[in-house]
C-alpha cells in the first residue's frame, strides 16, 4: 500500500503536478485508500490506481465545460485570452474561434498584443486563413483596442469578440494592470487563461497571479500533442478551481477539442488515450463510405478515387503522429514504431497526383499510358517516376487486399507494407 | 550576471526567502533538512531522479567535511550545483578558425527562438561583429516579418524566402550568403517543433546537413533553446533532439519569471548538455552569458 502510494507521488511529481498539490493529494488518498472496501478481483496495486484515478478525476472536474453563451438581445459577449509569452494565445484565439464558428456563432477576432513585433499580422493571417473577421488598430492602446472592438462587434452584429492579448509575466505590475482595465472596459464572458501542457512547477505561481488579478473564469491547455504528461493541468485547476475547458493539441487550426477530465487524468498518470481516438475516428470517417470501401476491396473493385477518398478521411483525423500517439503503449514501443514513417507531404502529394487525373483514370488507372502519366505529372506538379511509383503501389495495394481476403480463408503469406506509401 | 539572475528572480525570492532562512540558518542538519531540502529542488523543476541524487551527493560531502551547521551546507550545495552545471569551458561558445560562425537555433514552440536569436545578433553587433540572420521558420503566420523587425531594430543583415518555403532552402542561402558577405555570425533561427513530430525533426536534420555541405565543421553551434517553465518535458526534449543532431548546448529563456529552470540540471546529468546563454526579459539587451555560480545561487537563494 504504501509502495503503490510512493509511485503514485512519483508519477504525479514525473508529471510536473505541483509538489504541494501532490502531497495534499497523496494525503487524501491514504485516508480513502484505507477506508476503501477491497475489491477481489483486484490486486492492492490496481486498487490504489482505481482509487487514483477516480480522485483524479474529481479533481480535474468531473464534467466537461462550455463556453459561457451571449445573453440574448445584449451587446456581444467577451472573451479574453491571456497568459505568459509563448504559451499560445494567438493561435489559440484563431482556433477558439473557428470553433465557436462551427457552433453557428458569429466571433470577431482582436489583435490585441501590440508588443510582440508581428504579432498583429500573425492574428490576421491565420483570421484570413480561417475565414474569421479580424479587428487591429495597429500598436494602440490595448485597451483602446478592446472597447473600439466591441462597438465595432456590436455594430457588425458578431455574438463574440475574441482577445488576444500580448503575453506577460504574472510578476509584471503594469502589464497585469492593463488586462486588469481591459476587463472592466468590455466586462468579459470569460477570462481563458491559455497554459502550455509542458510547464513544470512554476504553474501555480502563474496560475495563482492570474486568477487573483483577473478572476479566470476557465483554462486553455496547449500543446499536448508532444509527449507531455501535463500534470500543470491539474495544479492550475487546484488553484484556481477554474475548469479546464479546451485542450489545444497541434499546429494546425482544426487541433482544438473540448477538454475531456477523465482522459487528462488517465495521460497525467500515463495511461494513454484511448477513448479520444475511438471518438476521433468515428467523427470523422464515415460509416457508409467505410462499408462500401469494404465491399469494394473485397471485391478487388477498387478505384483510384477510393484511394483519394480514404485518403483524405485519414487527413481530416489530423497529423498521423497525434493519431498514432493516442494508442497506448505507442510511446513505450520504442524505435520499431517511432521509425514509422508518416509524411503528411507524401499524402499531399499522392492526392495531388490522383486529383489530377481525369475520372476515366481513375477508375481505370490500366489506360494511363506515357502521355497520360506527362500531363498527370506536370497537373499535379510531381515526376512521371512519382506516378509511376504510386501506380505501381497502388497495384500492389489491391494485390494485398487480395491476399486478405485469401488469408481469411486460412493462407497466409508475407506482406511487405500496408500502406502504399513509404 | 548574478544581478540579472536576482532581479529577476526577486519575487520568487521573497516568497521563498523565510523558508530558506528556517532551512539553512541557524540549524543543525538534520533529517527533516534533507526532506525540505528535497521540496525546494523539486519545485524549481530539478525533478524527483536528479534531486535524489543531489541531496546523495550533499550528504556525501557533508559527512565527510564534519559540516554541522546547516550553513556551510548551502555553501557545499551551491558549490555542488555549479560543478554539475560545467566549467567555463563547457559553456563558451564555440568560434571556429575562419569566420563565419554558424549558429543554429532549435527547439518547441514558443521557447523564444525567434526573439533569442534577435538577442543574439544584437550582443554580436555591440561586440563589432557583422551578423546575419536567417530566417528559417517558414512556417509560422508571420514569423519571417518578426525577425524582419528585429534585423532592422538591431542593425543585423537578414536572409529570408516567403513563408511556406523550404527551411533548408533558406538556411543554405543564408550560409553562402555569409561566406561571399564574409560576415563574422550567421544566426539561423527556425521554426518551432515537438521533439515527437518525426517529419519536422527530419526537417531541422536536413538543414543541419545543408549547413555542413557549405561549410564542413558548421554548425559550430547547435542550441536547443528551453523555456525555463518548462518541466521534465525537457529531458526528453534534449534527449530526442540530441538523437536527431548533435546539439552542443541550451539556451535558457524567460528566467525573469518565477520559474527557476532546475529542468537544466537535470538535463546536464542526463546528457551532458551545457547551459551557455541565458534570456532574462523581451528586450534585446537581455540576454547573457550562462553563470554556473549565479545560477545555482539564484536556485538556492
Amino acid at each position: 500500500m504504501d509502495l503503490a502510494l510512493r509511485e503514485v507521488r512519483l508519477a504525479l511529481l514525473e508529471a510536473d503536478v505541483n509538489y504541494k498539490v501532490v502531497k495534499e493529494f497523496v494525503t487524501s488518498l491514504k485516508e480513502r485508500a484505507i477506508g476503501a472496501e477491497v475489491l477481489q478481483s483486484l490486486t492492492p496495486g490496481q486498487q490504489v490506481v482505481k482509487i487514483v484515478h477516480e480522485e483524479l478525476v474529481k479533481l480535474m472536474g468531473e464534467t466537461q465545460s462550455k463556453i459561457v453563451s451571449p445573453e440574448r438581445g445584449r451587446s456581444p459577449g467577451a472573451i479574453m485570452l491571456v497568459g505568459l509569452q509563448g504559451s499560445g494565445k494567438t493561435t489559440t484565439a484563431a482556433k477558439l474561434s473557428v470553433y465557436l464558428k462551427k457552433n453557428g456563432s458569429n466571433p470577431l477576432l482582436v489583435a490585441g498584443d501590440v508588443y510582440r513585433p508581428a504579432a498583429i499580422d500573425q492574428l490576421k493571417i491565420l483570421g484570413k486563413e480561417a475565414g474569421i473577421p479580424v479587428f487591429s488598430m495597429g500598436k494602440d492602446d490595448p485597451v483602446k483596442i478592446a472597447r473600439q472592438a466591441l462597438r465595432e462587434a456590436d455594430q457588425k452584429g458578431n455574438d463574440y469578440l475574441l482577445i488576444d492579448t500580448a503575453g506577460r509575466l504574472h510578476i509584471d505590475e503594469e502589464l497585469m494592470g492593463e488586462l486588469e482595465r481591459i476587463k472592466e472596459n468590455v466586462d468579459p464572458l470569460e477570462i481563458l487563461l491559455v497554459v502550455d501542457a509542458m510547464t513544470g512547477q512554476d504553474a501555480v505561481n502563474v496560475a495563482r497571479s492570474f486568477h487573483e488579478r483577473l478572476q479566470l473564469t476557465g483554462i486553455i491547455l496547449t500543446k499536448l500533442d508532444g509527449d507531455t504528461r501535463g500534470g500543470a493541468a491539474l495544479s492550475v485547476r487546484q488553484v484556481t478551481g477554474c475548469p479546464v475547458k479546451f485542450a489545444a493539441f497541434g499546429e494546425k487550426i482544426e487541433a482544438f477539442e473540448p477538454f475531456f477530465p477523465e482522459r487528462m487524468a488517465s495521460r497525467i498518470l500515463g495511461m494513454g488515450d484511448v477513448l479520444s481516438l475511438i471518438e476521433k475516428a468515428q467523427e470523422v470517417v464515415d460509416q457508409e463510405k467505410s462499408r462500401e470501401l469494404e465491399k469494394k476491396l473485397r471485391s478487388q473493385s477498387l478505384t483510384l478515387e477510393d484511394f483519394l477518398d480514404q485518403l483524405q478521411q485519414v487527413k481530416k483525423m489530423g497529423p498521423l503522429e497525434n493519431i498514432l500517439e493516442m494508442i497506448p503503449g505507442i510511446n513505450t514501443m520504442g524505435k520499431g514504431l517511432k521509425n514509422l514513417s508518416l509524411d503528411e507531404k507524401q499524402l499531399d502529394r499522392v492526392e495531388a497526383i490522383i486529383k489530377s487525373m481525369t475520372r476515366d483514370e481513375r477508375q481505370q488507372p490500366e489506360i494511363i499510358n506515357s502521355s497520360r502519366k506527362r500531363r498527370i505529372a506536370l497537373g499535379s506538379g510531381t515526376s512521371v517516376q512519382d506516378i509511376n511509383r504510386l501506380l505501381k503501389q497502388f497495384d500492389q495495394m489491391k494485390k494485398m487486399f487480395k491476399q486478405l481476403g485469401a488469408l481469411e480463408k486460412g493462407r497466409l503469406r508475407k506482406q511487405k507494407g500496408l500502406f502504399p506509401f513509404k | 550576471m548574478l544581478d540579472f539572475f536576482k532581479k529577476g528572480l526577486q519575487k520568487t525570492r521573497e516568497a521563498l526567502k523565510n523558508r530558506m532562512e528556517d532551512l539553512f540558518v541557524k540549524r543543525e542538519i538534520t533529517e527533516e533538512f534533507y526532506e525540505e531540502l528535497e521540496e525546494i529542488l523539486i519545485s524549481a523543476d530539478v525533478g524527483v531522479e536528479t534531486t535524489l541524487k543531489v541531496n546523495a551527493a550533499l550528504r556525501e560531502k557533508i559527512s565527510k567535511g564534519k559540516v554541522k551547521e546547516a550553513e556551510k551546507a548551502r555553501i557545499l550545495l551551491k558549490e555542488l550545483i555549479a560543478e554539475m552545471m560545467g566549467s567555463n569551458e563547457d559553456i563558451t561558445l564555440k568560434v571556429p578558425v575562419s569566420s563565419p560562425a554558424v549558429y543554429l537555433l532549435l527547439g518547441v514552440n514558443g521557447v523564444g527562438k525567434t526573439t533569442t536569436a534577435a538577442k543574439m545578433a544584437y550582443s554580436f553587433s555591440q561586440e563589432g561583429k557583422k551578423v546575419l540572420l536567417a530566417a528559417g521558420d517558414t512556417f509560422r503566420a508571420a514569423a519571417i516579418e518578426q525577425l524582419e523587425h528585429w534585423s532592422e531594430a538591431v542593425g543585423a543583415g537578414l536572409i529570408k524566402h516567403q513563408t511556406g518555403g523550404d527551411p533548408s532552402a533558406v538556411i543554405f542561402d543564408a550560409v553562402n550568403a555569409a561566406v561571399s558577405r564574409k560576415v563574422d555570425i550567421l544566426l539561423c533561427d527556425t521554426a518551432g517543433r515537438l521533439h515527437t513530430k518525426k517529419n519536422l525533426v527530419e526537417e531541422v536534420k536536413k538543414i543541419y546537413r545543408v549547413i555542413g555541405k557549405v561549410i564542413p565543421d558548421a554548425p559550430h553551434e547547435t542550441l536547443l533553446v528551453l523555456d525555463a517553465t518548462t518541466g521534465q518535458n525537457g529531458i526528453a526534449q534534449a534527449l530526442l533532439f540530441q538523437e536527431a543532431i548533435p546539439l552542443s548546448g541550451i539556451i535558457l529563456t524567460k528566467l525573469d519569471g518565477t520559474a527557476r529552470g532546475g529542468i537544466v540540471i537535470a538535463i546536464k546529468e542526463m546528457t551532458g548538455l551545457p547551459v551557455k546563454m541565458i534570456g532574462v526579459g523581451e528586450k534585446k539587451e537581455d540576454l547573457h552569458p550562462f553563470d554556473p555560480a549565479g545560477f545555482a545561487e539564484a536556485l538556492l537563494v
